[in-house]
């Protein structure tokens, strides 16, 4: 027989206090808080992330299905080269359309790219725009309490991740997206003490903010979170909601309309958007990406930015 | 365990129900509930319901309900002033301490609270009877030590129930706030309502094993913008388009008798950027109709206490005897 008996604190509330039940960041409420002014004096700030991914095969699952991984029996090839269609084909749809529009993307790789797609991962680094880390691969998953993140070894796989993408790319490569945006208790300290500036994970805001300061990096400064939004992620509408591309082209511009009349009050704002390959790279859906991109090409209010640059830009005006 | 719950009885929605009649002849009662909760990151662990599909840290989930509180709690409440709305706030009343400032804010607007638990992850499930009514006292007495508010209504934390919870808010209202308390003022003010039901359009009496006059207050699981969104995944501009049709039907049976329309919400989803444009519209929709009470829970059961109650009970005794039944 289960125990459904309740633990023995679960009428207790330790954490019942000011502010927030744990310590990565402080309470606060963005209409609150200074403006803030974007280069230009633009009212809002457009980050693309385009994100480069490769789900294994062999997918381990652990300690949960990454969304958009593998479903089937092993050896699942639909999804495998359905997802492989993005590297491949996707990717470079994409590339024709946000070039066609002057609209500079980031890409969040995963650095195992480097071993299984090198062409792509080459020339992607030879554009010269912004690339993050997106971990290992979409199956090494970033989680669990302290104590499990250690027994997982996750220190070695962030310093993994981002050597082999660093030595590959010869970028820097200070921001950092985790595989399901998801994060173990210490993902926050490992990166920055691996030399990450900004992390897209948190989606808990609209406009960066930082992390408290026991996450500092060796450039002494907290790690940023920049949030990447989920909500407005195509995977997120397309594949988990089964909205239409119809659907997520008015859902995007709605929210840069409510964003940039926000700005006018409360200073800038941000639209951070993230997109795969392998959704939006479809024959039947680039067409809605390109109006998307029409859209946001014909807002002059709009500050086009990498993480980078909303980094650099939203630093030195915080403090 | 029961087939029927016996919170109430069957009571056709027909002609033969009391007419009613809301506030200077409006056709239909309109509130709007928002959500206003907490979510812990690391709750304990309850046997029958995980708080989260990741294990902890789950900073998706935990994240996007943060930017209720951080971002969106304040874009609805600019939309509620500038249609005229009070909000009835469903309140995880931890947020008394973890956020006061969107306790202080709400307060200023003379909006109602009422309780939604302590937290939106302690689950009623597998608490004893007496570990139950601690928490719906503790509850109700932070409502009242933060906000001065006697708590009329109640949302069981994340819908989880016991078949006592009906029972033992109202019994913890009238404890805190009844005759005997000290804070009596003339009428029962606290644990006189609950939304936990979503059997009728209209008010309803609720039976209590202490027969205190009971009431279930429209509230509208489909109108719950986290059911439509998260559970029925609707598209944002359909939800606005729903919100008109449920309005246009429930003021249109009005004219007969007054309707209740609740719209519930969270700030995480309707204050989204790319989801409170459809909401607006359709705030803009119904607030521009006559003969629309614009009010909240606890106005809506002190209304129907006061001048229905007593003909409802009556009447569906009636309705059960005309036939040679009990009700």
């Amino acid at each position: 027989m289960t125990d459904k008996s309740l633990p023995l604190d679960y009428m207790q509330y330790p954490e019942r206090h000011y502010g927030m039940d744990h310590s990565f960041y402080p309470w606060s409420m963005l209409h609150q808080r200074k403006n803030i002014v974007w280069p230009q004096g633009k009212k809002l700030a457009l980050w693309l992330n385009i994100s480069v991914q490769f789900f294994p095969m062999d997918q381990k699952g652990k300690p949960f299905k990454v969304p958009g991984g593998m479903t089937m029996p092993y050896p699942d090839l639909r999804h495998y080269s359905l997802r492989d269609y993005g590297n491949r084909v996707g990717i470079f749809r994409l590339l024709q359309a946000v070039d066609h529009y002057g609209i500079k993307p980031t890409f969040s790789v995963n650095s195992r790219l480097a071993e299984q797609a090198p062409l792509l991962l080459h020339k992607l680094a030879q554009r010269g725009d912004e690339i993050l880390c997106h971990g290992w691969d979409m199956d090494s998953i970033h989680w669990g309490n302290s104590a499990q993140a250690e027994a997982n070894n996750e220190a070695a796989l962030i310093e993994k991740s981002l050597s082999v993408l660093r030595e590959f790319t010869g970028q820097p490569v200070t921001g950092w997206l985790s595989p399901a945006q998801n994060q173990s208790e210490n993902t926050a300290l490992y990166l920055a003490n691996n030399g990450i500036q900004y992390c897209g994970d948190w989606v808990n805001d609209d406009l960066p903010y930082a992390f408290n300061p026991q996450h500092l990096g060796p450039h002494g400064k907290p790690l940023l979170n920049i949030p990447l939004s989920t909500e407005l992620d195509d995977q997120f509408i397309l594949q988990n909601n089964l909205h239409s591309e119809t659907s997520y082209l008015q859902q995007v511009c709605d929210a840069c309309d409510l964003l940039l009349a926000e700005a006018e009050h409360y200073g800038g704002r941000m639209l951070a958007l993230n997109i795969h390959p392998w959704l939006l790279g479809q024959p039947h859906r680039i067409a809605y990406f390109e109006q998307l991109l029409a859209y946001l090409s014909s807002k002059p209010e709009i500050w086009l930015a990498s993480g980078s640059e909303i980094y650099s830009a939203f630093s030195g005006q915080s403090e | 365990m029961k087939a029927n719950p016996q919170f109430y009885d069957y009571w056709p929605y027909d002609e033969r129900r009391p007419k009613i009649q809301w506030p200077n002849g409006a056709k239909m009662a309109f509130w709007l509930a928002p959500n206003i909760e907490f979510y812990e990151l690391n709750p304990p662990a309850n046997p029958y319901r995980a708080a989260w599909p990741q294990p902890y840290p789950a900073i998706q989930g935990y994240g996007i309900r943060d930017y209720g509180n951080r971002v969106g709690h304040i874009r609805q409440m600019q939309l509620l002033d500038k249609y005229g709305i009070r909000g009835s706030i469903s309140l995880s009343t931890a947020l008394c301490e973890h956020h006061p400032e969107i306790i202080q804010m709400c307060k200023e607007r003379n909006w109602e609270f009422f309780s939604h638990g302590i937290y939106n992850t302690r689950y009623t499930y597998g608490m004893t009877e007496q570990r139950e009514r601690e928490m719906i006292r503790d509850s109700m007495l932070t409502i009242y030590q933060h906000t001065g508010q006697h708590c009329a209504g109640y949302l069981a934390p994340a819908l989880s129930h016991s078949e006592q919870t009906l029972d033992l808010f109202a019994e913890v209202g009238t404890e805190l706030f009844g005759k005997e308390s000290g804070l009596w003022q003339g009428k029962e003010t606290g644990g006189i309502y609950t939304c936990d039901l979503f059997h009728d359009d209209q008010p309803t009496p609720i039976h209590t094993r202490s027969g205190k006059r009971f009431v279930s207050i429209p509230y509208s699981l489909e109108m719950n913008d986290t059911i439509a969104y998260v559970v029925n995944k609707v598209e944002p501009r359909r939800y606005g388009e729903m919100l008109k049709q449920n309005f246009d039907r429930l003021y249109q049976e009005g004219s007969t008798s007054g309707t209740v329309m609740c719209i519930p919400t969270h700030n995480y989803q309707v204050s989204c950027p790319h989801r409170l444009k459809a909401f607006e519209e359709a705030l803009d929709y119904i607030t521009s109709h006559p003969d629309v009470w614009v009010t909240t829970g606890r106005e809506i059961a002190d209304y129907y206490l006061q001048h229905y109650y007593g003909a409802a009970v009556h009447n569906i005794a009636e309705q059960h005897a005309a036939i040679g039944v009990k009700a």
